[in-house]
């Protein structure tokens, strides 16, 4: 029971199993961010799963009331913060794919370094 | 306004960035980034100078006090790491003017300018940080800016090694996360003060999970031999100023951030008695000096040549770490002001031969020495401090490494130092016989290099041998942030 | 798409909605769920959408990129105005009491003026990464 009761945090290994297997297994340069972004939403599960304690409620105060349990907002509140950096991590990633796309043909990983080690620089 | 000074350290070139991004005249998003990089410095040296008799300076940002805040925290070790960081960028910055103007196109380089303050905003920012998360944060900024400039490399290459820079650079980042989070979520705290108070009466599987994230997280960013791969071809493709930049800072600032959570975060005890860390970072940073320089000797291009030489130089800051002595650590710290000011006069020479030649191969430096005479010297003085001849800094801080290393009885240790010394002097020597002893082949009328390159380049030359000959400020501030560290002395 | 009657009839009747909604979660930022980065992102939505349905060369004409290169560097000034007015008011960066004259309406002064910089700098920032990306490979535009 133990084991079913942490639930969240095998989905959190699970994902992030999955992600970093996607980002080392492929090599087309869009199919890399995809498990990178799957990768960095794990983590965004176990930050936010963190925060959540059984029958709290969200953490805006209730008058009238002091036995309310709060869940705690700073692990989502840090998490948007690492939401925001995944969203620009994968804007760079983008934007550097559709130029490489332009400057070698093509966005497959092995067919870029063949080329790339073809002319000595 | 002098006790504003921690968070103006990061906020005038957060500031610079985004005006230097507006204007659209080139010259003045230099001169704006001249100004702000030179106005960090002061700043940097100013701090230096308060907390050199062993205070430490704390900033409660937004009036909340730690730990529920985010707190800035200068102590004589940030303090150093902030000289050197802002020191690099007020030499590169004046350099950057001609060789962005030859290697990066008019409409980009205000952008340029843009992303090369928000990567030394990044870069400060993690190092006078007290707060595990704002330093996450601190290091995305600088990495992804790192990713852009890398990017703008001329050749287009340099979009195929930034992309690579960018998914090893991400999974270290996540790692990370993962890493501060488990700390979190067994603590309660962000605040690396309260973290180093709370963490050891809560132990556990959780904490020794944590710590291993974060070191192989940092290990990435830092690029320890093996997960090194991202760093020679992104040195090598970047614009010249870039690699200067980022060689001399980049990976310091990641050496950094490891002292910090091993020393100050986890302790002593728990990072080196429970998880014996030096018996990871040991054989690794052996196998970095000995490997990295192996593979220099047989590059063809000599910015790469020079990359696979930082991943060895990462190397001996390691392996001074990993010895965990006031000497060791001192060598460790000595270093990484050497191999910054090193790095950066070789990269510099290396901008103004791509300014003159447009190639950095070793066929390109035939008989460069009498056409560039200046450029070639520098090259060659910043080899020399490479290999660590006396009177320059590289024997410095090599010095104080052997010197570690046989006070724990390693000698087989040391003698790996000197045996990557010998090393060094091969790749050097390669360079240097292509440029003194070969004639000149091109058909370019090749000149010496323009002053605007040759100042900034020279400068970092004469501090390699001004600290060689007078190590004792060096030695002095880098002693004491190894006391620091190590919670011994004073 | 700017030929189907039905679509560019629905955009018109949802673009202002979205805007308005963004200000909305924005202004909301300090009482509930919401704040700058999200009003952001959705008043960004509300360009994308416009520029779907009726072509990137309209909603240049609407939104040129000078302005929202602009809008991507004026928020974050915005927000470091906010924390030097602080400095110059004699507390620490971004210590919102000293912004009015009672602590309660500084710290809400000060948190929608940063929240509005974050709004405006991601507005930009995503309105920018957009036409980047359409305008890719077209020299038309």
């Amino acid at each position: 029971m133990r084991i079913l009761g942490l639930y969240n945090y095998w989905i959190f290994i699970f994902l992030m199993m999955v992600g970093f297997y996607i980002l080392i297994s492929r090599r087309n340069l869009v199919k890399k961010i995809l498990g990178l972004n799957i990768f960095q939403t794990s983590v965004f599960i176990f930050y936010i799963s963190m925060g959540k304690i059984t029958g709290g409620t969200p953490p805006i105060l209730v008058e009238g009331s002091e036995e309310v349990i709060y869940s705690n907002p700073l692990p989502h509140v840090l998490i948007l913060t690492a939401i925001v950096v995944g969203v620009s991590t994968t804007a760079v990633a983008l934007a550097l794919v559709v130029r490489i796309k332009e400057a070698y043909g093509t966005i497959e990983g092995d067919e870029i370094s063949a080329m790339d080690n073809q002319i000595p620089f | 306004m002098i006790n504003h000074l921690p968070i103006l350290q990061v906020i005038v070139p957060l500031m610079a960035a985004p005006v230097a991004a507006l204007v659209r005249k080139r010259g003045v998003a230099w001169f704006i980034t001249v100004l702000a990089t030179w106005a960090s410095l002061a700043i940097a040296v100013l701090l230096l100078l308060d907390v050199r008799d062993g205070g430490t300076i704390r900033y409660a940002l937004g009036g909340w006090a730690a730990p529920w805040g985010i707190e800035y925290r200068v102590d004589t070790v940030s303090a150093y790491v902030l000289v050197i960081v802002a020191g690099i960028g007020a030499i590169v910055t004046p350099y950057a003017l001609l060789s962005v103007r030859r290697e990066i196109g008019v409409k980009q380089a205000p952008l340029f300018y843009s992303a090369l303050l928000l990567c030394l905003c990044g870069l400060l920012g993690i190092t006078i940080t007290g707060d595990v998360f704002n330093l996450f944060v601190f290091l995305e900024i600088s990495s992804i800016s790192a990713y852009a400039l890398i990017a703008m490399g001329p050749d287009r290459r340099a979009l195929h090694a930034a992309y690579k820079y960018l998914i090893m650079g991400s999974i270290g980042a996540t790692f990370i996360v993962i890493g501060i989070g488990m700390m979190y979520m067994m603590t309660g705290t962000l605040n690396m003060a309260d973290l180093a108070r709370l963490l050891p009466s809560v132990g556990g599987r959780t904490v020794t999970v944590a710590f291993a994230f974060l070191a192989v997280g940092i290990s990435l960013k830092l690029a320890l031999f093996p997960l090194h791969q991202w760093l020679p071809d992104a040195y090598a493709y970047a614009p010249s100023t870039v690699t200067a930049f980022l060689a001399s800072t980049a990976t310091k600032v990641a050496f950094y951030v490891l002292l910090r959570v091993v020393f100050s975060v986890f302790g002593v005890v728990f990072a080196f008695e429970t998880m014996s860390l030096h018996w990871a970072l040991l054989p690794l940073a052996i196998v970095a000096v000995l490997f990295a320089s192996l593979t220099a000797v047989y590059q063809g291009n000599v910015k790469r040549l020079l990359a696979y030489s930082s991943v060895a130089q990462i190397g001996y800051m390691i392996l001074g770490v990993s010895l965990a002595t006031v000497t060791g650590l001192t060598a460790g710290l000595l270093h990484l002001f050497n191999h910054a000011v090193i790095k950066g006069a070789l990269f510099l020479a290396m901008g103004a031969v791509m300014y003159r030649v447009g190639s950095v191969r070793i066929e390109a430096m035939q008989g460069l020495a009498k056409r560039m005479p200046w450029t070639m010297a520098a090259f060659v003085a910043g080899g020399f401090s490479l290999i660590g001849v006396p009177l320059t800094v590289g024997f410095v801080s090599k010095w104080y490494l052997v010197l570690g290393a046989i006070e724990n009885d390693m000698w087989l240790v040391a003698f790996f130092v000197l045996v990557g010394s010998l090393l060094a002097v091969a790749y050097i020597w390669k360079v240097a016989e292509a440029a003194y002893f070969k004639d000149y082949i091109g058909d370019l009328d090749v000149r010496e290099a323009p002053l605007g390159l040759l100042v900034p380049m020279w400068a970092l030359v004469v501090a390699n041998f001004y600290f060689g000959v007078d190590a004792n400020l060096t030695v002095g501030v880098a002693r004491q942030a190894a006391e620091l560290l190590l919670g011994v002395g004073p | 798409m700017s030929d189907q009657i039905i679509l560019r009839v629905a955009t018109k009747i949802i673009v202002p909605t979205i805007l308005l909604f963004a200000l909305y979660v924005q202004f909301h930022g300090d009482f509930g769920p919401g704040g700058g980065f999200q009003a952001g992102v959705i008043a960004a939505a509300a360009f994308v959408l416009y520029a779907l349905v009726f072509g990137l060369r309209r909603t240049h004409r609407v939104l040129p990129t000078w302005v929202v290169r602009t809008c991507a560097s004026a928020g974050v000034l915005l927000y470091g105005g906010v924390g030097l007015a602080t400095m110059i008011g004699g507390a620490e960066f971004l210590n919102y009491n000293v912004l009015a004259h009672d602590p309660e309406h500084g710290q809400h002064y000060g948190i929608l003026l940063v929240e509005l910089g974050v709004m405006i700098t991601v507005f930009g920032v995503m309105v920018t990464i957009f036409y980047f990306f359409a305008a890719r490979g077209r020299e038309d535009l």
